[in-house]
């Protein structure tokens, strides 16, 4: 009813090559990024601090990981990894240099992340498939061997661990134990926000088309034109820079210190489930992925012994874990097997419906 | 010079002063190995006859260990709950093939990976919820598994062997000897590697695909819960075993996936170069670089040759 393109015409190239081409569409995404922003002022600081900047966060790394695994077709299990090269980036640059900005050094870990990507993208020209999948691997262990194994890293602390300093923006603190969840989350929902635009028109430019264009093919790719490594290090450092970032926010906006093993392999893998779950190759998906695996541990701890205790049983923590392990796991099959584009399609499809109610066809 | 020395002369020096040392490593790493290519072939079996790369192999081994042992301690004697750990395993080949493969089949290859990683999920969960997750012992008493150990005099030296590492270097060989005959003499074992070859013309000289595939997940299974019980033998069995089965895949890609000989090849190669490095290179760096040594190894490897030592060589037309 709301939902219709009747009376919308293109009359320019500009206009048709749009990547929200209905007027509702743009209004929409208007209307959420402005609720989100309002979220900041309504929601308490659960809300912002537990489920709404780890949700951003890790929908950051999803897209990271997205443009490597969905775009470009190359598995990487080594997310965790690059994430945490980001975050100990991070952590060095505001440690030397304090009086720069620490949203200048969040963007700019960002970058080492990306370097250390297309150094361990480089086997990608020769080895592909499951064989590169592996060799990712070695990226996760290797690298998170250096996390623990170099001290200099986290300035030769005793803990061993990442712990935050006290940074401000416009004489706000956002990072250190003083900063409120409001803060935060408006600086990682703006540098989300920005960071997803930029990948949004990456995806849709030339860049993402010979990314789309190897991951469908990558002989024909190659006979085409397009040069081979070069793109597929492109995206390894886009990839990484998107994870690097994230990474540095994991730690620095929301934890507040961290150790090596936030970045270890289960971390990779979660990542990767948001990929699957949300959709391969779908920017909404990854953010559709990242809320599902984010939400359910949150639903289920809270959820179940809401349903269970009138019945008087007693649910413990750990079976909780074990459930969600169960759940993540059963619902990566079924997603696989019910639609294997996942949630993004399932969006997809209630777009269309809408547009064609209350016809179905 | 100093660091050049230290790397490329001083650890063979060490190697020529103490040669038991030496001899103890090569046997220490041996062991691993062939644990290393029992695991590597599971993966292979799967991967030969259904083209899934089954990420899961690793939490099967974990998994089948777990029930043996949970069993045990129920009050099962020990031989049938190893039974039972077989039946188990059958039990999850079908339900798999069921549940995943069939739905999934004709999917691209890398969702069917994925599809295993939700397997491996699901049976961690399953498995914790079960049987709780805090490690135990495995049952080596009951099982009447050798204990002990030889000491053998050598090079002026004491080499150190224990009995249960032999044990588990002659259960691997034959382990490996009756699945090679298995493959290579019988009835499925000829219907195996029709499918491997060619899914459609398998099926169109009227081999049953699902039996073929519950066949080679149920064989899987058993190699899983033999390494199981060797590592856990080794280690304890708990969910940190997982990391052991990763290992598991530099070895795959070092001998090709779809090899045998390579993973066995790739399993000995992984295991005696990761224990060589730990041990004479590895304090040099401040140790423990056995987590990503074998990986740094096979990658090296993929450089000069992309499909592994063994597999078969891809050729893409357009």
């Amino acid at each position: 009813m709301f939902y219709r393109e009747a009376g919308q015409f293109q009359t320019n190239y500009v206009s048709d090559a749009a990547i929200f081409p209905l007027r509702e569409d743009r209004i929409g995404l208007g209307a959420i990024i402005l609720g989100a922003y309002c979220l900041a002022f309504l929601g308490n600081d659960f809300l912002l601090q537990a489920v709404l900047i780890p949700f951003l966060v890790f929908s950051l790394a999803a897209i990271g990981l997205n443009i490597l695994t969905g775009y470009t077709g190359l598995l990487s299990l080594g997310t965790g990894a690059f994430m945490g090269v980001g975050a100990y980036a991070c952590y060095k640059l505001t440690t030397l240099f304090p009086g720069v900005n620490i949203v200048v050094w969040i963007l700019a870990s960002g970058f080492f992340s990306a370097a250390v990507g297309v150094l361990f993208g480089l086997p990608s020209l020769r080895i592909k498939g499951f064989y590169l999948a592996v060799a990712t691997l070695a990226a996760q262990f290797f690298l998170q061997w250096c996390f623990i194994r170099i001290p200099w890293l986290v300035n030769y602390n005793v803990s061993g661990a990442i712990e935050t300093p006290l940074r401000t923006l416009f004489g706000i603190p956002i990072v250190g134990a003083t900063a409120t969840p409001q803060a935060r989350y408006l600086v990682v929902l703006t540098i989300v926000v920005a960071l997803t635009w930029f990948a949004s028109n990456l995806v849709h430019g030339r860049i993402g088309r010979t990314w789309i264009a190897v991951r469908d093919m990558d002989l024909a790719a190659e006979l085409m034109g397009i040069r081979l490594l070069q793109t597929k290090l492109l995206a390894f450092a886009v990839s990484s820079f998107y994870c690097g970032v994230a990474g540095a926010l994991l730690v620095f906006l929301w934890y507040g210190s961290a150790e090596n093993d936030v970045f270890d392999i289960n971390q990779s893998f979660f990542i990767l489930f948001m990929v699957i779950i949300g959709g391969l190759g779908s920017l909404i998906g990854s953010f559709f992925g990242a809320a599902l695996i984010y939400i359910i541990p949150i639903a289920l701890s809270f959820g179940l012994p809401l349903i269970l205790s009138p019945f008087g049983i007693s649910i413990g923590a750990d079976t909780i874990e074990h459930l969600r392990f169960m759940i993540v796991g059963g619902l990566i099959i079924f997603f696989l097997i019910v639609e294997p584009h996942g949630l993004a399609r399932l969006w997809q499809i209630a777009k269309q419906k809408l547009r064609v109610w209350p016809y179905p066809y | 010079m100093d660091i050049l020395f230290k790397i490329f002369i001083e650890p063979f020096i060490f190697m020529a002063e103490a040669p038991d040392l030496l001899v103890q490593t090569l046997w220490e790493g041996f062991v691993s190995g062939a644990l290393y290519a029992l695991i590597a072939l599971g993966f292979v079996l799967i991967f030969k006859a259904s083209g899934v790369f089954n990420f899961a192999q690793g939490i099967m081994v974990v998994f089948a260990a777990l029930i043996l042992v949970g069993l045990y301690e129920k009050g099962v004697p020990a031989y049938l709950a190893l039974l039972l750990a077989v039946a188990a395993m059958f039990v999850l080949a079908v339900a798999v093939e069921r549940v995943v493969l069939r739905p999934l089949v004709n999917q691209p290859d890398i969702i069917l990976f994925m599809a295993t990683f939700g397997l491996t999920y699901f049976l961690i969960g399953l498995g914790e919820l079960i049987f709780g997750g805090s490690p135990r012992e495995m049952i080596t008493g009951p099982l009447y598994l050798p204990q002990g150990t030889t000491e053998l005099e050598m090079f002026g030296g004491v080499v150190r062997l224990q009995h249960l590492d032999m044990a588990a270097a002659v259960i691997v060989a034959v382990m490996i000897g009756v699945l090679a005959l298995l493959f290579s003499k019988t009835r499925i074992g000829r219907a195996l590697r029709a499918v491997a070859d060619s899914h459609k013309a398998a099926l169109s000289v009227g081999i049953t695909l699902n039996q073929i595939w519950v066949i080679v997940w149920f064989a899987a299974g058993i190699v899983a819960l033999v390494a199981g019980i060797m590592w856990g033998a080794r280690s304890g069995v708990s969910f940190a075993l997982q990391v052991i089965a990763l290992k598991a895949l530099p070895v795959l890609i070092l001998g090709g996936f779809t090899s045998i000989p390579g993973a066995i090849i790739g399993g000995l190669i992984i295991g005696v170069g990761e224990k060589l490095g730990e041990f004479y290179w590895g304090p040099l760096v401040g140790g423990g670089i056995e987590t990503w040594l074998a990986y740094a190894i096979a990658l090296l490897f993929l450089l000069y040759r992309p499909q592994g030592l063994f597999g078969e060589k891809i050729i893409e037309r357009i």
